[in-house]
């Protein structure tokens, strides 16, 4: 039990995976030849006007159904004013006082983390400050990328529900595979299309009253997230113990020096001098919009996860690893649809494989799961519950699988190494060996552990060495027992 | 010189050639210009070209379009491919747009050869047209006078023959205004109904593009031209343009005609400008109309909430002129420096006063206070006037309450120029159509318009009451 409680709110920044920008046609793209999608109204050249694309407001209705989001019958840009040379207007339209979802929730582990709201707004640039401290205020010179300028986001804000580091990353992973399973966005933070701030304040446990915020910024990865929020609630919670003020302020997180600092200044602080954009209209989804978005809802993270662990007898962690990695759920259901009814395989094998064997290429390879071919992982758990391979093998065998798109009945058979696990011929063998050595059986049943146990590797070794090594050891020894054992 | 749509009509006929109706228009221009400075681009040699494309589509027997061959002045603030866009602002230094403004390829594709870009008070804020980074227009009709703004330029281009038709853009007047001064039709259409796209933005909820012509009739062409839906406006009007010169001539005969007293009764106007609005008002009902005399209480609120609103979506409007991506930059040592020693250089005085306006009235603690209740009041204008709408087909009124004053008069008086506005305004914020017509001159010979206002989307009947007043006005 710590001597204090920490207080969090997320605002996280989606990219919807859009085919275009939010108010023009450029292509959003991560990752082109700089100022290549650009036109003249995501540039805010003078004269342009925004149209507002209708798939990001789509987009947004997919995930207010996800978050049981309300969706008000009208929500209203606004401009968010400020100097920055990266935003080509110098102001942001955004959404302010009519957000186009409010009032819902996300379930994180049987805890409902409540959400403010969810609203449109566009991205901005990206600047590269080049020489001396690489800030904007010391650079020797700046660059401004504008593809990312008019990206649709949704900017997703929490209550102040959660009540730990962990909390905030199992919330932020809970919405990321939300977001991913309702198709609105690729999710990688490490390409910044989900990016999150952290309002963070400490409290004695047990108070009714919220201590001051800090709003932490720049957190670009889960590990980010839980080292600012450990390090900030332990600041703020020395400073009060110290007598000390927390200050409301923007920090940014540093991850080389593991520490917030302390961001914009008190004369640098911002009236956004918000207003109703007039060069758009309300908007107003009609039912008929809203219909359509929740016929084509698919199943979320948390229905899926449930469902696996009834149907396919997994464990909750194994579950939440198959919902969270990308592509790798659809997979791990291919493959199960593709194992053969009469193989013995199971659909618990087939997930041990995905996610030990395939998540571990995945990882090493960077490769999306939709680019193997689930049919080969059914066929070697099927070759595996066959005793046609052990489980030893199965690993190089999938190993070469994987790396060469190639069958894993064709590598077993180009190795040769299909274990003899034919019952007659087992049994033949060994009747063979017996009758060659007819005293063995009679010095093993005789003797001490020890003996026995040296007797009957002389004759696992001569049977094996019979099938040349590939005899079935667990039959070897289930008819071995039985032979001269089991008198 | 004649009218928009004989030209057209002859240019169609193949009787006159559009270079002919050109060179003529060219050579009023080198005659006068350099007396009126209506122009800051003389486009010469584009609208050569334009022309020759005109009289080659007749040779072939096509139809260049309703405005064949129809020189026409385009004001400053629209964009125009590959050519100069200035908003007569020393901020857009060097800076020509990629692409066309809708009103623009329209206009073209309708056979019009656009003959120069026209100069507006800077960024079309002011009503004189001497908040001009380049130097005033000056009036046609009295050179030491000024032609009335923002459009000036396009209004002076019209009145001294150098275009038979010009667009201008009226954010609170700046279409009826210059139109009154300089005794030549000018048209604020619905709100919406004119694409603004490629029309750089003043206040952008107020801002609307119409026409500048001598005659009633040339104005309704033009419009019919530019308005329709635009989808690259959000704020266009879905459907068609609407049918405006073929019910011109059908007369007024049963009309409601108001007369807004608070646009017309008021302080400072001359009995001139009263005059004329009750001499047009006894034609209408010569010609058969029902005339009375409205009050729209709010309307006198007007002023007070446009310089709120206007200056508030200026403010915002004008952040991208930073100096970072295209126009005027003065080198400073960061970012923020090199911003406002651009903007402290690029912009005029007025521009400034208005951003400072609006920024203020945006900012927090005071939003609810200024811009806030504006908005309220706007409101209650809109509401006032739709009431008024029930018993009244149309409305008529002051457009300027003046006639064209000296160059300088009100210069030092930014508050003085301000009531410039004071019976344009208020259809500004209610969204409706309303024109100036020019009906009779009064002192020493200068132009007075009368106005006329409409409901939304009233603009054919507005067409067809203005086509009454320019009749009793004997033209
Ligand atoms: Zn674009």
């Amino acid at each position: 039990m710590t001597a204090y409680e920490t207080v969090i709110g997320l605002e996280v920044h989606c990219e919807l995976a859009t085919a275009s920008k939010m108010f023009c046609g450029c292509p959003n793209e991560f990752g082109d030849e700089p100022n290549t999608n650009v036109c003249a109204v995501c540039l805010g050249l003078p004269g342009s006007l925004p149209v507002l694309n209708a798939m990001a407001v789509e987009y947004a209705l997919r995930v207010a159904d996800a978050l049981n989001l309300r969706v008000p019958e009208r929500s209203v840009f606004s401009r968010k004013n400020y100097f920055y040379p990266d935003m080509p207007k110098n102001y942001q339209t955004s959404q302010y006082d009519e957000p186009i979802t409010i009032d819902g929730w996300l379930e994180i582990d049987g805890v409902r983390v409540g959400i403010t709201r969810a609203h449109l707004e566009e991205d901005t640039g990206k600047s590269q400050h080049v020489g001396v401290g690489g800030r904007i205020h010391d650079a020797e010179f700046s660059l401004v990328d504008y593809n990312r300028a008019g990206v649709p986001l949704l900017e997703i804000v929490s209550e102040p529900d959660i009540r730990s580091a962990e909390q905030a990353k199992r919330y932020v992973e809970e919405l990321r595979a939300t977001l991913l399973a309702v198709g609105v966005s690729d999710v990688k933070m490490e390409e910044g299309s989900l990016r999150i701030d952290a309002n963070v304040s400490v409290r004695t446990p047990g108070s009714p009253e919220f201590g001051t915020r800090a709003e932490i910024k720049n957190l670009n990865s889960l590990r980010s997230l839980l080292r600012a929020i450990e390090y900030e609630s332990d600041r703020q919670w020395s400073l009060t113990q110290a007598g000390e003020k927390v200050v409301q302020e923007t920090r940014h997180w540093d991850e080389e020096s593991g520490r917030t600092i302390s961001g914009r200044s008190k004369e640098e602080a911002h009236d956004y001098r918000y207003f109703p954009e007039p060069d758009l209209v309300p908007v107003e989804p009609t039912q008929e919009m809203r219909e359509r978005v929740r016929a084509s809802m698919p199943e979320l993270p948390a229905a899926q996860r449930a469902r696996y662990i009834e149907q396919w007898g997994i464990g909750a962690e194994d579950a939440r690893v198959l919902v969270d990695v990308p592509g790798l759920a659809a997979y791990a259901e291919r493959a199960v649809a593709a194992l053969p009814g009469d193989s013995g395989g199971s659909a618990k094998d087939v997930v041990n494989w995905v996610r030990q064997e395939v998540l571990a290429y995945i990882n090493e390879t960077g490769l999306s799961p939709a680019v193997l071919a689930p049919e080969m992982l059914a066929e070697l758990v099927a070759l595996v519950a066959a005793g046609t391979i052990s489980r030893q093998q199965a690993k190089d065998v999938l190993a070469e699988s994987l790396r060469d798109e190639k069958w894993p009945r064709t590598i077993v058979e180009e190795r040769g190494i299909a274990q003899v696990s034919d019952e007659g011929a087992i049994a033949d063998v060994i009747d063979r060996v017996l009758a060659a050595n007819p005293n063995v059986a009679e010095e093993y049943r005789a003797g001490d552990e020890a003996a026995k146990k040296k007797k009957w590797g002389f004759l696992m070794g001569q049977v094996m060495r019979e099938l040349k090594g590939r005899g079935n050891a667990q039959v070897i020894n289930r008819i071995l027992e039985q032979r001269v054992a089991g008198e | 010189m004649s009218g928009a749509s004989r030209i057209a009509d002859d240019v169609r006929s193949g009787a006159r050639s559009a270079r002919d109706v050109l060179d003529e228009h060219l050579e009023a221009i080198n005659r006068r210009e350099p007396d009126i400075h209506a122009f800051n681009a003389v486009l010469a040699d584009e609208a050569r070209a334009a022309a020759d494309g005109v009289d080659a589509a007749v040779a072939r027997g096509d139809d260049p379009g309703p405005l064949a061959g129809v020189p026409l002045a385009l004001k400053d603030n629209m964009c125009t491919r590959g050519l100069l866009t200035t908003c007569s602002s020393r901020i857009l230094e060097g800076w020509r747009p990629p692409y066309d403004a809708t009103v623009v390829e329209r206009v073209r594709a309708a056979g019009a050869v656009v003959i120069g870009k026209t100069n507006l008070d800077e960024f079309a804020m002011g009503s004189s047209t001497e908040n001009s980074a380049f130097g005033p227009t000056r009036n046609p009709h009295d050179l030491t006078r000024v032609p009335g703004g923002s459009s000036g330029g396009s209004a002076a281009a019209v009145a001294a023959g150098f275009a038979p038709l010009a667009l201008g853009s009226d954010t609170g007047g700046s279409i009826r205004q210059p139109a009154a001064l300089c005794g030549v039709v000018g048209v604020k259409p619905t709100y919406g109904a004119v694409s603004r796209y490629g029309l750089i933005a003043f206040a952008s909820s107020l801002d609307q593009i119409g026409p500048f012509a001598a005659t009633v009739e040339d104005a309704a062409l033009l419009l019919e031209v530019i308005a329709g839906h635009d989808s690259l406006d959000s704020t266009s009007i879905a459907g068609p343009a609407p049918q405006l010169v073929a019910g011109l001539d059908e007369g007024v005969s049963g009309l409601r005609v108001g007369i807004v007293d608070e646009m017309t009764e008021i302080d400072g106007i001359e009995p001139q400008v009263r005059d004329a609005v009750r001499a047009a008002a006894a034609g209408l009902e010569a010609a058969g109309a029902k005339v009375d005399t409205v009050s729209v209480p709010s309307a006198t609120y007007g002023i007070s909430a446009y310089y709120l609103i206007a200056p508030a979506e200026a403010s915002s409007n004008l952040a991208r002129y930073d100096g970072v991506r295209y126009g005027l930059r003065v080198d400073a040592d960061d970012v923020s420096h090199m911003n406002s020693a651009t903007r402290e250089a690029g912009f005029g005085r007025e521009v400034k006063r208005r951003i400072m306006l609006g920024t203020y009235a945006l900012s927090a603690g005071y939003y609810d206070a200024y811009y806030g209740q504006a908005q309220r009041v706007r409101t209650l204008i809109l509401r006032d006037f739709e009431r008024v709408y029930e018993q009244f087909d149309v409305l008529i009124a002051a457009t300027s309450p003046t006639v064209a004053f000296e160059l300088g008069a009100k210069t030092a008086d930014p508050l003085a120029m301000y009531l410039c506005d004071v019976c344009t305004v208020p259809v500004n914020l209610t969204g409706h159509p309303a024109m100036s017509v020019p009906f009779g001159t009064g002192d020493a010979g200068l132009p007075i318009g009368v106005q006329v206002l409409a409901p939304a989307l009233g603009e054919p009947t507005m067409f067809r009451v203005a086509r009454a007043i320019e009749q009793a006005a004997g033209r």
